[in-house]
């Protein structure tokens, strides 16, 4: 594996509210290389705007570190953080807020353009501006740039905010929701721009969702990471853990998809779930946050013991003592399972072991 | 045609906006149209007026309190001098002193409202402390106490009291805005992209928040013009030069109010006052559209 660009280590994120202390984001690692795709899914209140803020350096982890080519971000000085976080760039969910109201495509485009002395002069900077738009399919952009926010359409804002991002030449953008509150019939157009970006510049993604098909669409050749209650419960390349979910809450997701055709969706759609309550983060389980709704819940070892993320084979990691043990009793000898994950070590160093 | 070229032909000149805004307040607002015809004529009237209109005379016992004539059609004062120059003549110091006070406070409130919102921490407790301080004391009795110690014979050294004390309201507004703006994506968008703090606040921020700033702009004036006002009419102030809170002095400590003849001498202070504080609200509520791109289609 080439270097990482960013790789975060253990990181978490705790928010005081009154006397609570909420774990927002609890004990994460991963790396991202160049090209590379991290899909985050989870529920509301996973953590995944929050990690997604972390990533960006819009926000200081609590605890743990995040490392950009190679060097603490929040030991930096000023003048290599800046150009850190120029590398990481964020698009937001909601394309009504991620605009100024009172500003035009031109202006939203030309300042970062200009800031960062990507462009030589106001006209150059304008030229560039209109190319970004046709990168983005806002075309012919002539008829774009002198338009404020409010006469755009939800989908075109959303290409102006990625336009914007990709003002200052990122290695990495955080894509938040980037595509669930536009249109389902632009979402899908939206997705191939935001795919053949990557292709095209080699733009490596940490694409947030909650929606395990558009996470399938997106990152296919990517990994994904399922987040529970701020924690990775299971880590792997998008095709297994869409195929075959090891992680009990990873089914319950995957089983909550409905299927285009009914006569599956009725075969399949028991609630693999024990309770519909999510937990509130300000009391979270004992033990294993997710046993108050797993349907395989051991009593004695899941509300007692947090399971760690652990390996389970080369490229796959979970968070759940059931299936570890399972895959270890059942699959590998426990050696060569040792063997596997060491060498899973020297490629996707991600886990803590 | 060029994407340059394109920007160029819908760039947008102030000037041109704010022809626009007036053709739609003439269509639709005619209130609004009539503030702002209102302010105009004011503003005329402290340019110019004290260069167009003749000195009201020299005191002439023989004229006191007369009737409107030909001559003065708002009649004269207590020493026979013609009250109508006196009117036209008198807004200038009032309203210079005003904008220079509300000027004062609006970049005072500005400045340190939109930093203490926006940096936080140590600078936002000590504005905080510094404008609760402030606003505590009760401004209009403050200046009179202080107009015991500093003699406010200079018309800027009043603009200066009146503006250190008027800024604490507009200060916790701003304030308020830019905490809840600075939490906008768009504002987050452009820390990522590594904009300066100062074009985040001043170029992203701020301009939002226009029609609000320009609004408590003109409230300002308002305030100021009063509070001058009362100082002039307490005898606070000097009774140096023409203005018209000196006549409304003058008027009354000269026993003008005993005389029938001298209603309109009483009232025409008061009626440019009033006329022009009217003009301020009424251009100030509809000020919103000038900012709004939303409002400004056509």
């Amino acid at each position: 594996m080439p270097e990482p660009i960013l790789e975060l280590q253990q990181v978490s994120v705790h928010f005081r509210r009154g006397r609570v202390l909420l774990r927002a984001v609890e004990d994460i690692s991963f790396q991202l290389g160049l090209g590379d795709v991290l899909c985050l899914v989870g529920e509301s209140g996973s953590g995944k705007t929050t990690l997604g803020k972390v990533v960006a350096g819009l926000l200081r982890p609590t605890v743990g570190v995040v490392r950009y080519r190679g060097q603490d971000v929040w030991r930096l000085d000023s003048g290599a953080f800046r150009r850190f976080r120029r590398a990481v760039q964020i698009v937001h969910q909601d394309p009504y807020a991620s605009l100024n109201p009172i500003r035009t495509v031109v202006d939203t485009l030309v300042p970062p353009l200009l800031h960062h002395r990507i462009a030589r002069n106001r006209s150059d900077a304008i030229e560039r501006a209109a190319r970004l738009l046709e990168l983005v399919d806002l075309v012919p952009p002539e008829q774009f740039l002198p338009k404020y926010p409010h006469q755009l359409s939800g989908g075109q804002r959303q290409r102006v905010s990625i336009a914007r991002a990709l003002t200052v030449q990122p290695e990495l953008i955080v894509a938040d929701e980037a595509t669930s509150m536009v249109d389902v019939s632009i979402r899908v157009s939206l997705l191939n721009t935001l795919r053949r970006l990557r292709e095209e510049l080699g733009v490596a993604f940490l694409f947030i969702t909650h929606d395990l098909a558009m996470a399938k669409y997106f990152a296919w050749q990517g990994r994904i990471a399922v987040l529970y209650l701020g924690r990775v419960v299971e880590l792997g390349p998008t095709p297994s853990v869409i195929g075959d979910p090891l992680h009990p809450y990873t089914q319950a997701l995957l089983a909550a998809l409905p299927e285009p055709d009914p006569d599956l969706t009725r075969r399949k759609s028991k609630l693999l779930l024990r309770s519909l309550d999510i937990p509130s983060l300000a009391h979270l389980p004992s033990g294993c946050p997710f046993h108050p709704r797993c349907l395989r819940f051991v009593s004695g070892l899941c509300d007692v013991e947090r399971p760690s993320l652990r390996f389970v084979d080369a490229h796959r990691s979970v968070a759940c003592h059931v299936v570890v043990q399972e895959r270890a009793a059942g699959d590998l000898p426990p050696s060569s399972q040792e063997a596997a994950t060491r060498r899973a070590d020297e490629r996707m160093p991600f886990e803590r072991g | 045609m060029s994407a340059e070229a394109v920007v160029v032909r819908h760039r947008r000149y102030p000037l041109r906006q704010l022809a626009a805004w007036l053709r739609d307040l003439l269509r639709h607002d005619k209130v609004g149209f009539l503030g702002v015809l209102g302010i105009l004529f004011f503003v005329g009237l402290a340019l110019f007026g004290p260069i167009v209109v003749p000195e009201p005379g020299k005191p002439d016992v023989t004229k006191i309190y007369q009737p409107p004539s030909l001559e003065h059609p708002l009649g004269t004062d207590y020493e026979g001098r013609d009250v109508l120059a006196q009117v036209l003549r008198g807004g200038r110091s009032l309203i210079v002193v005003a904008v220079l006070a509300a000027l004062l406070s609006t970049v005072i409130a500005i400045t340190f409202g939109a930093l203490a919102a926006y940096l936080g921490g140590t600078v936002d407790s000590l504005t905080g402390l510094v404008t609760d301080v402030i606003l505590t004391i009760p401004q209009f009795p403050l200046l009179v106490v202080l107009s015991a110690f500093v003699k406010l014979d200079r018309p800027w050294l009043l603009a200066v009291l009146i503006g250190l004390l008027s800024w604490p309201t507009l200060l916790r507004a701003v304030r308020a805005q830019v905490l809840s703006l600075k939490e906008r994506e768009y504002v987050e968008a452009a820390r990522a992209l590594g904009l300066s703090t100062f074009h985040i606040l001043f170029r992203e921020i701020l301009p939002n928040m226009a029609p609000y700033i320009v609004m408590s702009f003109t409230i300002g004036v308002t305030s100021a013009i009063y509070a001058q006002v009362g100082l002039y009419f307490l005898g606070l102030a000097p009774l140096a030069g023409e203005n018209w809170g000196i006549m409304l002095n003058l008027a009354w400590v000269r026993g003008a109010i005993f005389f029938k003849d001298s209603v309109l001498y009483i009232l025409s202070p008061i009626l440019a006052i009033a006329l022009l504080q009217l003009s301020l609200v009424t251009a100030a509520r509809s000020l919103e559209g000038l900012f709004n791109p939303r409002l400004r289609e056509s």
